[in-house]
């Protein structure tokens, strides 16, 4: 028996940890969402099976039905392993710089989200140094900020694309723009929040030192801030990356997850939509899980805290 | 200097008018304006704090002792009356880094170690780093914080931090430290013990020191002169020279001296109180 080969308090010691850990529970979740999904997945691709099958001639079971319909071509919702092969397919079995690996077009999307993140983190810095030091910016760029993230991405992408288009400007700098102009919000709203952060006693202290204002920012204001800046930069890549998506959706893009999604939808390929979904999932966690290990090195420089 | 040395070479009390006046304020007011009525912080001070001196202002809460102290320290600007600090004006002293402060609370900044906190200011007045570090060393030893260099504010009690910023404020070397209720937040153990320390340190130094406080023991304890202070219009009283030796210890609090200045105090914050 394995179960006699571990001695007695070390398998405690690990039931203790899988009960206090976070594992039990995402691996349930993941198992109701997996059954719930292969349901659906019958149940919405039932109708189109069962006229397969009637087509065939031949008699068949709810049996036959069910397998049928979790091994569609072309299924309204395809099964996970369905999904499964197709990623693992499109990742693994082509080469890397064939436009029908999955792998191009993420790097594709990805480069675009990386430029568009970079940009928009800068923007968002910048102005709230400026919202934070300048009265005048305060009140007049603050709600011409709040009003840009109420504009629909999805209609201001095609115009950004078609100009900058027209003016020569393609592949990488539209998509980085457009995915900048999500991404600077919540920087600007975490960092204006920061800035303004130290409390009237810390200001006071600088005073005394009769500190000038670039030391009052670099050695108060700015450090503060950085407690705030990581939540927003979480925030502000998830975002970049569906700019970049965006952006790949209305230009015609021949690379990219979202030209990926759209040749999926004109032909048809749901499996493919799916990849190319769970790929961009996928490049998301990867995204805000390099800025939180970022965040970590800080804190582990700070001492344990941020 | 040892604490015996220091306290020879002390400035006896007879001779204390031929000391340099380090603040000194005439006819001093200031009067905020609310929404309903104007209010008067301070009402006609005159007051004048000579090197060396250690100075407590006393009185319960809205006197306007911490205004005084923010005054001097250019924090607030007066509607009347003149101070002056070193001959100076108060904007100009500030400019020319003549003071340290310790507030109420430590106020260090989270993301610095300890040292970094007391070397904060001479970043800010351009120190070389060998210097910076130097005197960060010197002065942590002096708070008897040396082993807690590298630590982090959140690492350390309350009494240690507040202990941290009075090295903060006293590393840049200045002549004259301004301490507001600097251990109002701590227990009276660790009271007594900071309390013990800062004396020791101020006849080691020689510095004036201007200190807030409402406890009237800490006052006298403290002190080479308590100024009583009274609310509404904020106002001093009286001003108590206390003839404790500068090497003082905590016994002395048993003596009939220090119980003597004790109730001269008390009875001039009642008075104050009278006004009520």
């Amino acid at each position: 028996m394995t179960a006699a080969a571990i001695p007695g308090p070390a398998r405690r010691a690990l039931s203790r940890r899988l009960a206090q850990g976070r594992a039990v529970p995402l691996a349930v979740v993941l198992a109701v969402l997996l059954v719930v999904w292969y349901a659906a997945a019958v149940w919405l691709n039932a109708p189109q099976a069962g006229e397969q099958l009637d087509r065939a001639g031949t008699p068949w079971t709810t049996a036959d039905l069910v397998v049928r319909s979790w091994a569609m071509e072309r299924p309204v919702l395809p099964a996970p392993h369905q999904i499964g092969a197709e990623l693992y397919e499109s990742v693994l079995n082509r080469p890397i710089d064939s436009r029908r690996s999955l792998v191009y077009h993420a790097q594709v999307t990805l480069s675009a989200t990386l430029a568009g993140f970079g940009f928009g983190v800068a923007l968002g810095i910048l102005l709230a140094i400026g919202i934070v030091h300048l009265r005048t910016l305060d009140r007049s760029l603050m709600p011409w900020i709040i009003a840009s993230q109420t504009i629909p991405i999805l209609a201001i992408a095609p115009m950004v694309v078609v100009v900058l288009g027209n003016l020569g400007f393609t592949g990488l700098l539209p998509k980085a723009l457009i995915s900048g102009y999500l991404s600077f919000f919540p920087v600007t709203i975490g960092m204006v929040k920061g800035l303004r952060s130290p409390d009237p006693l810390q200001l006071d202290l600088m005073r005394t030192y009769s500190a000038r204002p670039m030391h009052v920012f670099a050695k108060l204001r700015w450090p503060a801030s950085v407690g705030f800046l990581f939540p927003s930069l979480k925030v502000a890549i998830a975002l970049a990356l569906v700019g970049a998506i965006v952006a790949e959706l209305p230009t015609g893009a021949q690379a990219g997850l979202g030209a990926r999604l759209l040749t999926g939808s004109y032909y048809g390929q749901t499996v493919q939509i799916w990849a190319a979904l769970f790929m961009a999932s996928f490049l998301a966690m990867l995204a805000v899980g390099a800025v939180g290990l970022a965040e970590r090195a800080l804190v582990r420089f700070r001492g344990g805290r941020l | 200097m040892t604490i015996a040395q220091a306290s020879r070479t002390a400035t006896p009390t007879a001779a204390a008018e031929t000391r340099p006046p380090v603040v000194d304020a005439r006819g001093l007011t200031l009067v905020y304006q609310t929404a309903d009525a104007p209010v008067t912080a301070l009402s006609d001070i005159n007051l004048t704090i000579r090197k060396g001196d250690f100075v407590s202002l006393i009185g319960p809460s809205g006197c306007g002792k911490t205004t005084l102290m923010r005054v001097v320290a250019d924090l607030e600007k007066p509607t009347g009356g003149s101070v002056t600090v070193n001959g100076k004006t108060p904007e100009q002293a500030r400019l020319d880094r003549s003071y340290g402060y310790v507030f109420q609370a430590p106020a260090l900044y989270p993301w610095r170690s300890i040292e970094r906190n007391v070397t904060l200011p001479l970043e800010i007045m351009g120190m070389a780093k060998a210097e910076r570090q130097d005197r960060a060393r010197r002065y942590l030893d002096l708070v008897g914080l040396g082993g807690f260099a590298r630590k982090f504010p959140w690492q350390l009690s309350g009494g240690m931090q507040q202990r941290a910023s009075i090295a903060r404020a006293m590393s840049f070397e200045p002549d004259l430290l301004l301490m507001d209720e600097p251990f109002g937040a701590l227990d009276e153990i660790t009271r007594d013990k900071l309390n013990l320390h800062l004396v020791r340190l101020w006849a080691q130094t020689g510095m004036t020191v201007v200190f807030v406080t409402h406890s009237i023991p800490e006052a006298v304890f403290l002190s080479s002169r308590i100024v009583v202070m009274s609310p509404r219009p904020g106002r001093i009283m009286e001003v108590i020279e206390s003839g404790l030796p500068r090497d003082r210890d905590l016994d002395v609090r048993e003596t009939p001296e220090f119980l003597d200045v004790a109730h001269r105090v008390r009875v001039a914050l009642r008075t104050g109180h009278s006004y009520d």
